[in-house]
């Protein structure tokens, strides 16, 4: 090959990059290793990880949950075909993914009760960003007014990319683990954001932020969980103009944290202003039906600096999980499940309240997850927990990195719990039982 | 016609048939589904939550068996090209074979069934990976420390551009613009906008380099950097780029580097050393980890000593006791991501990295670089290159000549390779080529692979004289031919439940 080039050394073809900034030696690096021999450097790290979920029974939440997830969806998911595929650019050979993709956002367009779905964003917290930067240019206004009962690291992602946007970002602190919308002057605001159920695991009534919202003239956003809907009122019932959500529930395993999968759905007022792609049914030159990626004079690439936002991968792979998980629930599943998981919460609320000094942090509904304030540090006990085989749930005093408007008190001794379909009677009986030991 | 080499033509069942939705396939009571047997009494959900909440109708779903929901996505599938399937030269993607180990590694439950949110002493493991993959990117790219956060490019993007603004404000320094080659990929200018800063626009010369008087004649104090990519994205080295640098630097600003094209110069240059202050990397691109037909990526960002207290946390660090915990830089711009990245691709792209090693690694852009510049070189007759030199790892081919002769335009060529079993090449862009056709072989496709591209690419040029208005008609042998897209523009249905539908 180098001959046809006219060349005889490899090192010719970088022969016009100047040699002061060449690199004379090579990388700093070792050399390359088979894959027996990294496999056993990988072994070595999960050695490591004491917090894997087959050794520990999971109570841990906050956005990311131990769901059933079956081998058709694993191997589905893990087909070569969708893990091996760039974007849909040539939709003549990309209709696998685009007509999944088309599934996904009818799925999330009912799931959110709003009729235009995007193909997904990065995660949660990001596309709850790209929702307050399309309230922002949906209103021409800079006040984002958010509760405080929207998961800590959400908030946190906002107020980074404030940095950037200039967003003023108010948040409304939790009284009794429910937002105080009395005690915010909304005025002025582009968006007001809600959590359902919010980070506590709390269900809101939704109606207040609502009303605030309209008052103000601002969007109204609500950040949901999709197993939620399974039961609940959807984002669209409860008025939202748009919705955003975690889909990690939707099929993809823990990860820790990643790759997950930002949902994001809207009212069609604000179509032009959707972030990230979406897929569109057309017909091929024949006539035949066909998907194609579309309202793509939105995109980055070709609007540049005049964009609303600079998105452009999604996170296909889990989208296309999610449908398939979906389509493995389907109609009965998904309520099922979401049935489930509030049996399981309350059965074990119920069992750990019992305990002497254990309190619950807020009276009212919850789903599947709720916020405990115990005798001592939730961060002490989730250890002695741990010895026992429980992964007791998560402190909340990690999450929010110190104080936070969320929590009233000393929140060092909050323990945030979740339960998901997969506990069993015994597991959750063996929780309380261990739980009264160690407070004792 | 039979030809060696990685075409899809013998791919099974990339074929006519339209296959229904989920939608169309369900059947009211049909399901799939099966939970634990757990004991739970079965509360009525009435009696826990009030019916304030509760939705009065289900959300409704398909209803489908698991042998239909096999058979709908498998033959989706079918309906799919993919790396594995053939090549796919679409330029300033970098779509290069994704080796399978790296993706076992990842499906071990030792890695991907850890919470996120459990305390640093259940995931030593995870930290020690990240801390080590950190390192690793540090030495690849010349930079001093980095955060794995941002979940893709663009985002690797924001969190520059927010350092570098981070940086100035520390300074009391306030700084209004950036600057971007007209050559720049669009999400460079986008993520400009959205860090808060104006874009000025900076020429190229007649070389498709950056034109350093007329950079020159744009800075000023009020430059907070400059965005590169190093190949630009015509594929070509910026070779001024010291004097760049340098002239950057002088009015205080700092050099952001585009990883978008770091395949092509690993372990030959690194962008530390050519005076970046930032990097962003697409571990998806150069570091193999599968697109997922749009995602997961994963874009860390490495940068120099001056901004290292500025880097997003928390981010994995090193105990003094020899263990890892979780901390936050002193100035830190906050959280990038709800959690700590795409932690399953940063796994991959270490595994990658680890059994290539730093020799594996410089022959990656080697091979890389060479299969583009052969292949530019054999189709030199037929479709030149924009800008006649020794490219890196990508080349940028116009269709001009075709264009001009025969009324057969990129675009057409592009759609015709689809019928030849290959992906097309990237096209129209850059935006400053003419009909371009940017072709990025990888480093993964074999000389055959490369020879049989060639010979469909004149394959079709043969036809633009004989038959342009076929070409304008490719393809048709592919699962649909040539979508109406303005069409799913004007009359947008994007869901099962569309009104115009």
């Amino acid at each position: 090959m180098l001959s046809f080039l006219g060349m005889d050394s490899l090192g010719q073809l970088f022969a016009h990059i100047p040699a002061s900034v060449r690199l004379a030696t090579g990388l700093d690096l070792e050399a390359g290793m088979s894959e027996p021999d990294v496999a056993a450097v990988f072994a070595r790290y999960t050695a490591a990880n004491q917090g894997q979920i087959t050794n520990l029974t999971c109570y841990a939440g906050a956005g990311a949950y131990d769901h059933e997830v079956p081998a058709v969806v694993k191997m589905l998911g893990s087909r070569s075909e969708f893990v091996t595929a760039y974007t849909p650019y040539q939709p003549e050979v990309a209709q696998g993914v685009l007509q999944a993709i088309f599934e996904f956002q009818t799925m999330i367009s009912r799931l959110s009760g709003l009729p235009i779905a995007n193909a997904s964003l990065y995660d949660g917290a990001t596309a709850l960003v790209e929702a307050v930067n399309m309230a922002s240019g949906a209103t021409g206004r800079q006040k984002m007014v958010i509760s405080a009962g929207v998961h800590p690291h959400w908030r946190a992602v906002v107020k980074t990319f404030a940095r950037g946007t200039g967003h003023d970002v108010v948040e409304v602190p939790l009284v009794d683990g429910v937002t105080d919308w009395a005690s915010v002057d909304a005025t002025g605001a582009a968006a007001v954001v809600g959590a359902y159920p919010n980070y506590l695991g709390v269900l809101e009534d939704m109606t207040g932020a609502k009303a605030l919202a309209t008052a103000s003239g601002g969007l109204f956003v609500l950040c949901a969980d999709p197993v939620g809907a399974g039961v609940l009122k959807t984002a669209g019932e409860w008025g939202a103009d748009v919705f955003v959500g975690e889909g990690q529930p939707l099929g993809t395993a823990l990860s820790f944290g990643g790759p997950y999968l930002g949902l994001f759905a809207c009212t069609h007022d604000q179509v032009r202003r959707l972030p990230g792609r979406i897929v569109g049914e057309t017909v091929d030159s024949n006539d035949r039906r066909a998907f194609v990626t579309t309202l793509r004079a939105r995109e980055q690439d070709i609007r540049r600096e005049k964009a609303t936002s600079n998105v452009c991968t999604n996170q296909t792979l889990m989208a296309v999980t999610a449908a398939i998980q979906l389509g493995w629930l389907g109609t009965r599943g998904l309520a099922e499940v979401a049935t489930r998981c509030a049996q399981g919460a309350h059965y074990l609320f119920d069992r750990l309240v019992a305990i002497d000094g254990v309190e619950a942090v807020s009276s009212a509904p919850f789903l599947r997850e709720f916020a405990l304030r115990l005798p001592r540090s939730a961060g002490g006990v989730l250890e002695d927990l741990v010895a026992e085989g429980i992964l007791g749930g998560l402190s909340v005093e990690a999450l929010t990195a110190g104080a936070d408007p969320s929590i009233e008190g000393d929140v060092a001794k909050v323990l945030l719990v979740a339960v998901t379909e997969r506990r069993t009677r015994e597991e959750l009986d063996r929780y309380a039982d261990v739980l009264g030991k160690v407070l004792s | 016609m039979s030809q060696p080499g990685g075409r899809a033509a013998s791919a099974p069942l990339l074929g006519h048939e339209t296959e229904p939705t989920i939608f169309e396939l369900s059947v009211s009571g049909r399901s799939a589904y099966q939970l634990r047997t757990t004991g739970v009494p079965a509360t009525p959900l009435a009696d826990l939550i009030p019916s304030a909440h509760l939705a009065t109708t289900p959300v409704s779903l398909a209803e489908v068996s698991e042998r239909d929901l096999v058979g709908h996505f498998t033959r989706l599938s079918h309906r799919q090209f993919s790396v594995d399937l053939g090549a796919y030269p679409l330029g300033s993607c970098t779509m290069k074979y994704n080796p399978k180990f790296c993706d076992a590694v990842a499906a071990d439950p030792g890695l991907n069934s850890v919470h996120p949110g459990v305390p640093a002493s259940l995931c030593q493991g995870w930290l020690a990976l990240l801390v080590d993959l950190e390192e690793k990117l540090c030495a690849i790219t010349g930079m001093a420390a980095a955060t794995l956060q941002p979940a893709a490019g663009a985002a690797g993007e924001l969190t520059g551009l927010l350092l570098m603004r981070a940086y100035h404000e520390a300074n009391g320094d306030v700084r209004r613009r950036v600057l971007i080659p007209d050559s720049a990929h669009g999400t460079n200018p986008a993520s400009v906008t959205l860090g808060g800063y104006e874009v000025t626009t900076i020429p190229s010369n007649d070389r498709g380099l950056v034109d350093l008087e007329a950079l020159k004649a744009s800075l000023g104090p009020d430059v907070a950097g400059i965005m590169l990519t190093n190949p630009n994205t015509l594929g070509l080295f910026e070779e001024e780029i010291v004097e760049i640098a340098g002239a950057v630097h002088d009015v205080g600003g700092l050099l952001y580097y585009d990883g978008a094209n770091l395949n092509a110069i690993l372990g030959v240059v690194r962008p530390g050393d050519m005076g970046f202050d930032i990097v962003h990397m697409n571990l998806h691109k150069t570091f193999a980890t599968p697109h997922g037909g749009g995602g997961p990526g994963a874009g860390p960002v490495a940068v120099s000593s001056r901004l290292v207290e500025f880097l997003p946390g928390p981010k994995a660090a090193r105990r003094d006791d020899g263990g890892f915990t979780w901390a936050t830089p002193a100035h830190s711009i906050g959280r990038m991501h709800g959690w700590h990245g795409n932690a399953m691709v940063l796994a991959r792209a270490l595994a990658y990295i680890d059994v290539h090693g730093g020799d594996g690694l410089e022959r990656v852009a080697q091979y890389a670089v060479l299969n583009a510049n052969w292949l530019r070189e054999r189709l030199r007759a037929t479709l030149p290159a924009a800008y006649d030199r020794v490219c890196l790892h990508e080349c940028v081919l116009t269709a001009t000549p075709l264009k001009e002769a025969y009324g057969v335009r990129g675009l057409d060529v592009a759609k015709a390779l689809l019928e030849e079993g290959f992906h097309s090449p990237t096209v129209y862009f850059p935006l400053i080529v003419e009909e371009a056709l940017m072709f990025e072989p990888t480093e993964t496709e074999s000389l055959q692979t490369l020879e049989s591209i060639a010979a469909s690419v004149e394959r079709i040029a043969e036809r633009a004289k004989t038959d342009p208005e076929a070409l304008h008609h490719a393809p048709q042998t592919t699962p649909v031919s040539r979508v109406d897209e303005a069409r799913a523009a004007r009359h947008l249905v994007s869901t099962e439940d569309a009104a115009t539908r």
